[in-house]
């Protein structure tokens, strides 16, 4: 079996990572198995981990009064679920759901960030690594609400 | 130039200007917005088309309209999906079996399914985009083992606006063919992606530098799809884009559908990406 070190080396999050930042990392992570329709974090709980997604998808929902959830994204093996935890107050502002069996790696967030204020070369890193990420993000979901497929 | 030449041409090639009468063999209904007609010709038998060609469907008394070609280039009737998008559309979507639409064409440049031959081929559509692709996904498919891999990412606005679903079952079944979909929104039902088409195609797996992207849909999306390609690092020479514009004459003349230095109903709807990319995202052209 395969240990924290060499799971967080092959996630696409850490690709080309030096083993130093690797190893400071796994020092903040385990691993969960959400079952479909399990919960990984709920809207308004405390965002004190987030997932690197190794198997499965993962929904993020968001509720509304008298209404299903409404699903606005998917993610996939190689993403991360969980962004609420670099910002304060560090709560979660959507649901995300297991939509099918689901391993991932979850790192403690209290933890990292020490670690990163700690050693502002590892903060830097970390920072290179999410804000692509959190950048393509940001473009698609503009690109989303535009509705470009409804009748305008 | 003698009348017998003349009247042989003529025959051949009719006056693009005037429709030829089609039959409406059959409606059917695809989305509470979209039909898919099935047309053939009073008289002879249709025209042969390349896939992403386009006719222009003229409903006698309000009006005429350019709609890609949606079927399959072997079959005997020309297929149309039509959405009420219009005047013209909205009547469309109401003609009934048995009932006549005058057609010209076909009009326009095809997809590149003979030069993608020996290439992976990667289709992105969204929405209704699916429609003008279906063509070149029968032609490819009709002579699978010529390409290397086959990858179509969809994009939909939610799970109950995606097109020709039962034949997207019927395709996720073969096994040489990659298929994802992905909705703008869905609710708990939906088990597939959620997000913009553009995202999947830096996740699918295909030749990075020797396929061929195929692209469709509206236009802002194609931006977004034409530069996840390249970021993935397909040559912008491999990337082709079906273009829509207010198209009239159909034939290059009116101009109503100019496009830069390009008419879209004769230089397009197809067109390659390089040689329309530096005005691809231009404002009012």
């Amino acid at each position: 079996m395969a240990n924290l070190e060499e799971i967080l080396h092959e996630h696409a999050f850490f690709a080309d990572a030096p083993a130093e930042l690797i190893r400071l990392v796994a020092g903040c992570a385990r691993n969960h198995i959400f079952h479909a329709g399990e919960y990984l974090f709920h809207e308004g709980e405390s965002a004190n981990e987030f997932f690197l997604i190794r198997e499965g998808k993962v929904a993020l929902e968001i509720n509304a009064p008298g209404h299903a959830p409404i699903i606005f994204e998917t993610l996939g093996v190689g993403e991360f679920a969980g962004a609420s935890w670099l910002i304060p107050p560090y709560r979660w502002v959507f649901d995300a759901r297991a939509v099918e069996l689901t391993r991932t790696t979850g790192i403690d967030a209290a933890c990292l960030r020490g670690k990163c204020e700690a050693d502002h070369d590892l903060g830097y890193d970390m920072m290179r690594r999410f804000l692509p990420a959190l950048v393509k993000r940001l473009q698609a979901t503009r690109l989303q609400i535009l509705d470009v497929y409804g009748q305008h | 130039m003698s009348t017998a030449s003349t009247d042989v041409s003529a025959l051949r090639h009719p006056d693009p200007f005037v429709p030829q009468i089609y039959r409406v063999e059959r409606v059917s209904r695809e989305l509470p917005d979209t039909i898919t007609l099935n047309l053939t010709p009073l008289t002879g038998s249709r025209p042969s088309f390349e896939p992403g060609q386009f006719n222009m469907l003229y409903v006698f008394g309000v009006g005429e309209v350019a709609i890609s070609m949606s079927g399959d280039p072997t079959e005997s009737a020309f297929i149309h999906t039509v959405r009420n998008v219009g005047a013209v559309s909205g009547a469309i979507e109401k003609i009934a079996p048995g009932s006549t639409i005058g057609l010209r064409g076909p009009f326009g440049t095809a997809w590149p399914v003979k030069e993608a031959e020996g290439s992976d081929v990667i289709i992105v559509a969204g929405g209704l985009g699916l429609a003008p692709l279906r063509p070149a996904i029968y032609a490819i498919l009709a002579n699978r083992v010529r390409y290397g891999r086959v990858v179509m990412l969809l994009g939909s606005r939610n799970p109950k606006d995606i097109l020709y679903r039962h034949e997207l079952e019927q395709w996720r079944q073969r096994l040489d063919v990659d298929i994802e979909v992905t909705v703008d929104h869905a609710d708990p039902e939906w088990r597939g992606n959620v997000g913009v088409v553009p995202k999947l195609i830096s996740v699918a797996t295909f030749d990075r530098h020797d396929a061929f992207g195929l692209i469709c849909g509206p236009e802002v999306m194609m931006r977004f799809s034409v530069n996840a390609l390249i970021d993935a690092g397909l040559p912008a020479d491999r990337i082709y884009v079906s273009m829509e514009r207010n198209m009239r004459c159909a034939i290059g003349l009116c101009g109503h559908c100019q496009f830069g230095p390009t008419f879209v109903c004769k230089d397009g709807p197809v067109m390659r990406f390089d040689r329309i990319a530096n005005i691809f995202a231009m404002r009012e052209i």
